[in-house]
């Protein structure tokens, strides 16, 4: 009977979606949420699909899983190119305890 | 596996236990969705929805697919304030910082290169294709503007040295194209039969995919823009020296 | 009806995840993740309420340009708070290198 192999499937879909946001939200490595962010989205448009809306799982496929992952894969980049800067900076002090002229020092103050 | 759990639970504290106010807040985001969990299962079975409102006028919209007729036409003043919303996000994006772009030109492997020369002419013509098809089957705007956009992701993800020098007189008028457009058909149809984005008779069809087209671009462009996370490097405005924090120079 | 029942639970479920995540965590990426994961539950909630089984009519479709609207919207909103939250690690960082510099400084002309 067709309807029970859809429920079967709507279930195994919901959990694999319930899993995959709980391992998303709670991973210490915020490269592995995203990786697993994108991977929900795509599951996600299974779901839109599923649900008889192929307008949305377009988007979703297109929006949610291709575009908001490397936004967010871009940001971390971003930040962690940020914070090396900034620990790069305090070895360079540490070592040669120059603190003259420098041009950083003279703008931020 | 053990291993790494062990290493997680003592870089965490939340790993351990949670202290007493996350669990107060687990207690209550529990309770707020018990109640969500209550009022969804006793919402009524069979909602009266709006199909068959959409079904009886379908044939008036000049699209064939409901949800581009409900998108620009019964519903397209949300449309229209939607493509404002992305326009204030780019100027929000402008406003903040500089986009980061690589200092130096580096060396783009071949196959990096021949990826980005055969995928984004198909991408742009699928976008093309799924703006075209949004009128009968599914598709449209939103779905084109965002294949252009992953277009434009790949082209910075590539860092293609002449990304760099794009003047930024067309790409402003690249992103305001498709709102001008949305409004100025608003304001025609409100001169012409005294709604706003009330198409007359007819014309409907045509002015949803002029709308349709315009915007795809913008919304392309939008997304791409955000991606790149900044404004462009030369301005049209000649900015002072010293406006821009000091520690934009190694990361911007 | 069964199935409207379970996505739009699993829809209310996703929601009360990303608001736990995002009031415990203090990441600002995490915190991004779980708003982005709360309006994924949102959506899921409205498209299936708007559900019916193949054969028994048209799907009303407002709901889905509903969500397709709040879908490019919160992708929008989304790029706009990475690039706030990369601004507030930049400018932090300036903060944290002014102080060091002058603690270092007054350390030097003390001794």
């Amino acid at each position: 009977m067709i309807y029970s192999i859809l429920t079967f499937f709507d279930i195994i879909l919901v959990l694999t979606l319930l899993w995959l946001g709980w391992r998303l939200l709670d991973t210490e490595d915020i490269f592995k949420a995203i990786v697993l962010f994108i991977s929900f989205g795509l599951l996600m448009s299974l779901a839109w699909v599923r649900m008889r809306a192929p307008d949305v799982a377009l988007a979703e496929a297109a929006l949610g899983a291709g575009l908001t992952g490397p936004l967010f894969l871009a940001a971390l980049r971003r930040m962690r190119r940020a914070y090396k800067g900034e620990r790069r900076l305090d070895s360079h002090e540490n070592r040669e305890g120059d603190h003259g002229t420098d041009p950083e020092q003279t703008q931020a103050t | 596996m053990k291993t790494g759990k062990v290493i997680m639970g003592q870089t965490r504290n939340r790993h351990k236990r949670l202290d007493w106010i996350q669990r107060l807040f687990l207690l209550l985001v529990l309770c707020l969705t018990t109640l969500l969990g209550v009022i969804l299962c006793s919402s009524p079975e069979t909602a009266p929805g709006l199909a068959d409102a959409v079904a009886h006028l379908q044939g008036r919209s000049g699209v064939e697919s409901p949800v581009t007729a409900v998108l620009l036409n019964f519903r397209g003043y949300d449309t229209l304030l939607e493509v404002m919303v992305l326009l204030l996000a780019v100027i929000g994006a402008w406003s903040l910082t500089k986009a980061p772009l690589p200092d130096q030109i580096t060396d783009i492997s071949p196959v990096q290169l021949g990826v980005v020369r055969l995928l984004v002419p198909v991408m742009c013509l699928v976008a093309a294709y799924l703006v075209w098809q949004g009128s009968h089957l599914a598709g449209g705007a939103f779905q084109g503007g965002a294949i252009i956009g992953a277009a434009g992701v790949l082209l910075l993800v590539s860092e293609l040295p002449w990304l760099r020098d794009i003047p930024p007189l067309p790409l402003r008028i690249g992103l305001v194209l498709g709102p001008l457009v949305f409004v100025g058909t608003a304001l025609f149809c409100l001169l012409w039969t005294g709604n706003l984005l009330g198409y007359p008779e007819g014309a409907g069809g045509w002015l949803i995919l002029l709308i349709e087209a315009a915007c795809a671009l913008s919304i392309g462009l939008t997304l791409a823009l955000l991606f790149a996370g900044g404004r462009p490097e030369n301005e049209l405005v000649k900015a002072d020296k010293q406006t821009d924090f000091p520690c934009n120079r190694e990361s911007l | 009806m069964i199935t409207t029942l379970l996505y739009s639970l699993t829809g209310m479920v996703l929601f009360g995840m990303g608001l736990f995540t995002l009031i415990v965590h203090s990441h600002p990426l995490r915190k991004i993740l779980a708003v982005n994961v709360m309006a994924t539950g949102v959506f899921l909630i409205l498209v299936a309420t708007a559900y019916i089984p193949f054969g028994k009519g048209a799907i009303d479709p407002v709901p889905h340009a509903m969500v397709l609207t709040g879908i490019v919207v919160s992708v929008s909103v989304t790029a706009l708070a990475l690039i706030l939250a990369c601004r507030l690690q930049e400018t932090s960082n300036l903060d944290l290198r002014a102080k060091t510099k002058q603690s270092s400084n007054t350390k030097e002309s003390g001794t």
